[in-house]
């Protein structure tokens, strides 16, 4: 079987999941399509597995209730075994490739890390992945019994409900206790659409002067057009907006269908993150900027100029 | 207790990358310690510096020549000694990470500080894999470290925002931006590191067998439409931007 972790947040199952069931469907490797649900309080995701999945397998405890990666490995590990898996594939986020390499060492088995395809290559499977910075693509395969896999979000369409749901079974398992403590929680709530899931962005840098001017450009443009908000480091590291915000290498991983970069130099830290969107548009005063270099659209301006008719403009 | 530094010479951000019979060529380029695990050489040097009882601060690189340099610059930043296991095979992190493990228990290592994400091979692996075939925990990007004792707090990155932990050691730490701001090493420090130890193991003593082949490499080059919009008037430009946004690209209604 090939058998997935699913990712949820606040009692929803995430779109990553639904992408993980495309890339196992399109993979060409055989065997009923599994999604492992651990958590607490987990039956409306597992209904909500049941509908794109051939079965879903639910470990509903109390142990789970926040995720820890021993736990989360021990528990993937022991399903995988007793179901014979050959095929183990996570969510790219951060907590599973915290975790996957961690199952991975636990069964044995070789592990392809931030896929953006799979496929079946005879006994093999076979796997792109961005390195270098995202500069370049990799294409690498392993083989074995059985092969652990996670998969970058955003690289493979989220799997629609298809034909009967499949069927859900409770699962037992005995896992450890983690041995981190978590002492303190901060969560980076945004009013707007998560930048992992919108559709347009606007990412704000250093050009666009203070934090004033942030909320007034890169939030009023945001808001105008329905998009996520970004920054690049300098804005992080000046303290106009949240890290949650950041977009690049040590920030957040993105290909919306459009990016709108309003004084973005383009340094390949940030092309990182952002390099793989659709559509990139820039906006910069100095027509040298690197980021032009990767735009589809640019505009040769300053922000305080350009960015009020923009507003002014697509309200109309 | 001895902590290790994991180590890794990469490209440097700005330089270019070439592909040669479909793999990823470094010849002529210019190659720096990932600036990540300069995060972690760096708060090596900051815990002992703080009090922490730390008898040796080792750093450890595996993979070709070239990794020498890197690990002189950890020496000249300050740590005690390097290792280094020199092999020209390029192995998968995971497959590496038996290599930590056996390093760390060969050196009486209770923590390993890591790069939260290495610019080569884009792998955040190495370090939680480290961690599993030793048995310890693990905490990855991390941006705030103490240690008192053999207790380590902080603060680390998770996905929806930001934990504060506690762990007792043994553990693998893995570092990202805003942890510190690594030093610069001094030309009295690059001098006497010369005369620090570096250590050549040998490969084929850690049992090592790669589990993931590379089959190709490419750069990525997508078309991209460089359409270039005057912003002398505003207005106009911002209309002209919008229409080819709504008409040609398709992204806004
Ligand atoms: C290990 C490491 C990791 C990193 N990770 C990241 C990361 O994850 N994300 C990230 O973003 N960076 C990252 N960086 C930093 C990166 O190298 C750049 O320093 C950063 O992206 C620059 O941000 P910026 O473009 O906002 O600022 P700048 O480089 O200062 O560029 C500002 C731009 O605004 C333009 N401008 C100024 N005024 C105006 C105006 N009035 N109108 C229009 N344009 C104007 C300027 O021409 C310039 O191009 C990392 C660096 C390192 C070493």
């Amino acid at each position: 079987m090939i058998l997935i972790v699913a990712e949820h947040s606040a009692g929803k199952l995430a779109k990553s999941t639904l992408e993980m069931v495309t890339a196992a469907r399109d993979s060409g490797r055989e065997g009923p399509v599994t999604v492992l649900v651990l958590g607490q309080n987990v039956a409306p995701i597992a209904t909500e597995a049941a509908a794109v999945a051939d079965q879903v397998l639910v470990a509903d405890l109390p142990v789970l209730a926040t995720y820890n990666a021993e736990a989360w490995a021990a528990a993937t590990t022991q399903i995988a075994g007793e179901g014979e898996a050959h095929t183990v594939i996570i969510g790219g986020s951060r907590s599973g490739r915290e975790f996957a390499p961690r199952v991975a060492v636990k069964l044995d088995a070789p592990y392809l890390e931030d896929a953006t395809s799979l496929k079946a290559n005879g006994a093999a499977l076979q796997a792109q992945r961005y390195t270098y910075l995202a500069r370049v693509t990799e294409t690498v395969e392993a083989e074995g019994p059985v092969v652990v896999v996670t998969v970058k979000p955003g690289s493979f369409e989220a799997a629609a409900p298809a034909g009967e749901a499949g069927e859900q079974y409770d699962v037992e398992l005995t896992l450890p206790a983690s041995r981190v403590e978590v002492t303190g929680r901060s969560v980076e709530k945004s009013s707007r659409v998560a930048l992992t899931e919108a559709d347009v962005i606007v990412t704000g840098g250093r050009g666009v002067g203070n934090a004033e001017n942030f909320s007034k450009y890169v939030e009023g443009l945001a808001d105008a057009l329905g998009a996520g908000v970004g920054a690049t480091r300098a804005v992080v590291d000046a303290g106009w907006r949240p890290y949650a915000e950041q977009v690049g290498q040590t920030g957040k991983t993105v290909q919306p269908g459009a990016y709108i970069a309003l004084g973005v130099s383009g340094a390949v830290q940030h092309l990182s993150g952002m390099g793989k969107s659709k559509n990139i548009i820039a906006i910069n005063k100095d027509a040298e900027a690197p980021i032009f270099k990767v735009a589809d659209y640019g505009i040769v301006g300053d922000i305080n100029e350009i960015v009020p008719a923009l507003i002014e403009a697509s309200k109309r | 207790m001895n902590i290790l530094t994991l180590i890794r010479q990469v490209p440097d951000a700005e330089a270019r990358v070439k592909i040669n019979s479909q793999a990823v060529d470094l010849d002529g380029t210019t190659l720096v310690m990932d600036g990540m695990d300069e995060y972690g050489v760096e708060e090596a040097l900051r815990l002992r510096e703080g009090g922490a009882p730390i008898e040796q601060i080792i750093a450890l690189a595996i993979g070709p020549k070239r990794n020498e340099d890197a690990l002189r610059t950890a020496l000249a930043m300050g740590v005690d000694r390097a290792i280094h296991v020199e092999t020209d095979e390029k192995f998968d992190a995971v497959t590496l990470s038996k290599v930590v493990a056996q390093v760390a228990q060969a050196e009486n290592v209770q923590l390993i500080l890591v790069g939260g994400q290495e610019a080569d091979w884009d792998s955040q692996a190495l370090g939680a894999a480290s961690a599993e075939r030793l048995g310890w925990p693990q905490l990855t990007w991390t941006n705030e470290l103490k240690l008192d004792g053999g207790t380590l707090t902080g603060r680390h990155d998770v996905d929806d925002g930001n934990e504060s932990f506690r762990a007792e050691l043994p553990a693998v730490v893995s570092t990202q931006q805003g942890l510190n701001e690594p030093r610069y090493p001094t030309l009295p420090n690059i001098m006497k590191a010369k005369k620090k130890e570096l250590r050549k193991d040998d490969a084929a003593s850690y049992g090592l067998q790669n589990r993931v082949r590379t089959v190709n490499a490419e750069i990525q080059t997508r078309a991209r439409r460089n359409t270039m919009i005057d912003g002398k008037d505003p207005q106009a430009a911002a209309a002209r931007l919008l229409e080819l946004l709504r008409s040609e690209a398709k992204v806004i209604a």
